[in-house]
């Protein structure tokens, strides 16, 4: 099917399954970071509203390098692992999601930062007194109201997620069914000079994501007009 | 002024479902006491009152002074660290206790844009009320729509609103809460003066008769003088002294004259309206006459601005048996020895001088007791004392040029 080969189908639902994880998991992760990010100011908050960011700046490499090593048998975490009987997670699927949440946290904190701001403590002062506890606050006013927000958050997070490469590379290596995401495998079709596969791809994931930032910024354009309104 | 203006007494009245705990009840006895010091870049709020939980109770006092500070402390919306609020015989923070806002049953009305957005005029109504246990609904939408006349907005999306409409959903909506106390944040500030004079009716027939406690904070004298029972002047974080409305009005250095110079309140009943189609207000002996529509009377032209066209319903003869209040100012009034007969003005009082005090530069303020002992100030030149040899205890006329039905 499209030219593509079961190798290709299998970094294809690596990639997918990874892109779904992370987006997931930075749902839960970064809707209340974010949130204690625009409660307030103070130095702790700028300091982890940099270290959230760092990705954005730091050759992937980097964050790779210190996840290998951490992740790794004979890292904190990886050793840790080990002695309560489970397995590290050096070039694992899980170890590549590890470094995937990481790596698009700025993609998910930001524009959920962004619309917690903007929508100032007003309308949560106004719904508490009219009786709504936090929770029925957050759903029935914040939610509504950030709902753009949201849906930059994720589909951004997905999007950068899907292009990853640096830091899988470093950490996952390229394991077949476990670690080879598509960004790899164009890699290893490259360097095996199979550059009709390599295009296959790369065409593929070139419109996928254009469709992706098309929706997104449309999105972004009708949630800016509704809140003027 | 525009027809689509409401008069007070277009407004029907609302009749809680139980019966209101204004009077001689629980609440008349209860206070509202805070106590709380709270240090801000070059402010400091440093307050310790207890207020009566009946009537409408304003916090005035100039931008900045703190009342808005006080109000959210009274809320709950700033949880100010060592602060100490009791509301009649609840505990509503000490210490380490400390009730969140949406369990304190109260209702909030901000100055500006508080509606949510994403919610049509019905929902924004009905946001507090479905949130309110069913045992202690006192107001339905109903009722609370047809008092603040905004059947037909229900239906649209809030940003068909005018201002003055949003502040009318913003207080139906508060209403719908079945509050304990309604706090108002300068309900009117950001809305022009012709939407001021559409709403003003509103909130001083829900002070009459919603049966709950208000404290509104204001910096515009008439607000105050229109719809409050005590004052709380407040200055630089504190508080300077709470008054009656009455005491507040007495005294020649109220900080209520600071903006239009002395005013008189007088409250009263409107009574029918006569012959020549003026309005009576209050009782023989004080009698004023005032332009049907509800609001002027003068020299004809005089407060021309609240010359409404009446609604059929006060024209029928049965204005609102509700005491109302007239504003007057004390540069309107004039005195005179004897009644003139061939003068355009049309009130003319019989009044007894109490008190004659220098005002501002060249002025002097007179304060006279009317027939039914209400306090009315004149403001005169010392000129005119000396000419016509006033002094206290000495019967005159007073000659009002315009006053304003402040319903």
């Amino acid at each position: 099917m499209l030219g593509l080969g079961p190798q290709d189908w299998q970094a294809i639902e690596v990639t997918f399954k990874l892109c779904l994880y992370t987006t997931l998991i930075l749902l839960v992760i970064a809707t209340p970071l974010a949130w204690w990010l625009a409660a307030g100011r103070s130095n702790v908050r700028t300091a982890v509203q940099a270290l959230v960011a760092l990705p954005l700046v730091l050759p992937p490499t980097v964050l790779g390098f210190y996840l290998l090593v951490a992740l790794g048998p004979r890292g904190v975490v990886g050793s840790t692992l080990e002695d309560i009987g489970l397995s590290h997670l050096a070039f694992s699927f899980e170890g590549i999601l590890v470094a995937s949440v990481l790596y698009s946290m700025p993609f998910a904190v930001q524009p959920l930062h962004e619309a917690f701001s903007q929508l100032g403590r007003r309308p949560i002062e106004v719904a508490s007194a009219l009786g709504a506890n936090a929770v029925d606050r957050f759903l029935t006013v914040v939610l509504p109201l950030t709902r753009g927000g949201f849906v930059v958050a994720f589909t951004l997070t997905f999007a950068h997620t899907l292009g990853e490469f640096g830091v899988i590379l470093m950490l996952g290596g390229s394991i077949p069914g476990e670690t080879k995401v598509l960004s790899v495998l164009i890699y290893d079709h490259t360097e095996a000079l199979n550059y009709d596969a390599a295009h296959r791809l790369s065409l593929g994931l070139l419109v996928f994501s254009f469709l992706t930032l098309f929706v997104v910024y449309a999105i972004n354009r009708r949630f800016r007009v509704a809140r003027v309104g | 002024m525009s027809a689509t203006s409401p008069a007070p007494a277009a407004i029907p009245a609302i009749t809680p479902t139980k019966a209101p705990t204004k009077g001689p009840g629980a609440l008349a006895a209860a206070t509202l006491s805070v106590r709380a010091r709270l240090q801000r870049a070059g402010f400091t709020l440093e307050v310790d009152a207890a207020l009566p939980l009946a009537g409408v109770t304003a916090l005035f006092g100039r931008s900045g002074c703190g009342k808005t500070s006080l109000l959210r402390v009274i809320a709950g919306l700033d949880r100010v660290a060592g602060a100490d609020v009791r509301f009649g015989d609840e505990v509503w923070q000490r210490g380490r206790h400390f009730v969140p806002l949406h369990r304190r049953r109260i209702g909030l009305v901000f100055q500006e844009h508080s509606l949510l957005p994403h919610l049509g005029v019905r929902d924004n109504l009905l946001y507090g009320y479905r949130r309110t246990p069913p045992a202690e609904r006192r107001l339905h939408l109903q009722e609370v729509v047809d008092m603040l006349g905004i059947g037909e907005l229900l239906e649209r999306s809030i940003d068909k609103l005018s201002g003055g409409q949003r502040q009318r959903v913003s207080l139906g909506r508060a209403l719908l809460t079945s509050p304990r106390l309604l706090l108002l944040d300068e309900p009117l500030s950001a809305l022009d003066t012709q939407t001021k004079r559409e709403i003003m009716p509103f909130l001083s027939r829900l002070a009459a008769e919603a049966g709950v406690p208000i404290v509104m904070v204001s910096h515009a004298p008439e607000e105050v003088e229109r719809l409050a029972d005590r004052v709380v002047f407040m200055r630089d974080g504190r508080i300077d002294c709470i008054e009656t409305l009455r005491q507040a009005l007495a005294r020649s250095d109220s900080p209520l004259f600071a903006d239009e110079g002395a005013v008189s309140v007088l409250e009263g009943l409107p009574g029918a309206v006569g012959p020549h189609g003026l309005r009576a207000f209050g009782p023989e002996g004080a009698r004023l006459w005032l332009s049907a529509g509800g609001a002027a009377v003068g020299e004809g032209q005089a407060g021309e601005a609240f010359a409404t066209q009446p609604p059929a319903a006060e024209t029928a003869a049965s204005p609102p048996r509700r005491l109302q209040r007239l504003r007057i100012l004390a540069r309107d009034v004039s005195l005179a020895l004897d009644d003139p007969t061939r003068i355009s003005i049309q009130n003319h009082l019989r009044v007894t001088i109490e008190r004659i005090e220098a005002h501002t530069p060249g002025r002097v303020l007179v304060t006279c007791r009317l027939a039914d002992d209400q306090l009315l100030l004149a403001e005169v030149t010392p000129w005119s004392v000396t000419q016509l040899g006033l002094a206290p205890g000495q019967q005159v006329y007073a000659l009002i040029k315009s006053v304003a039905l402040l319903g």
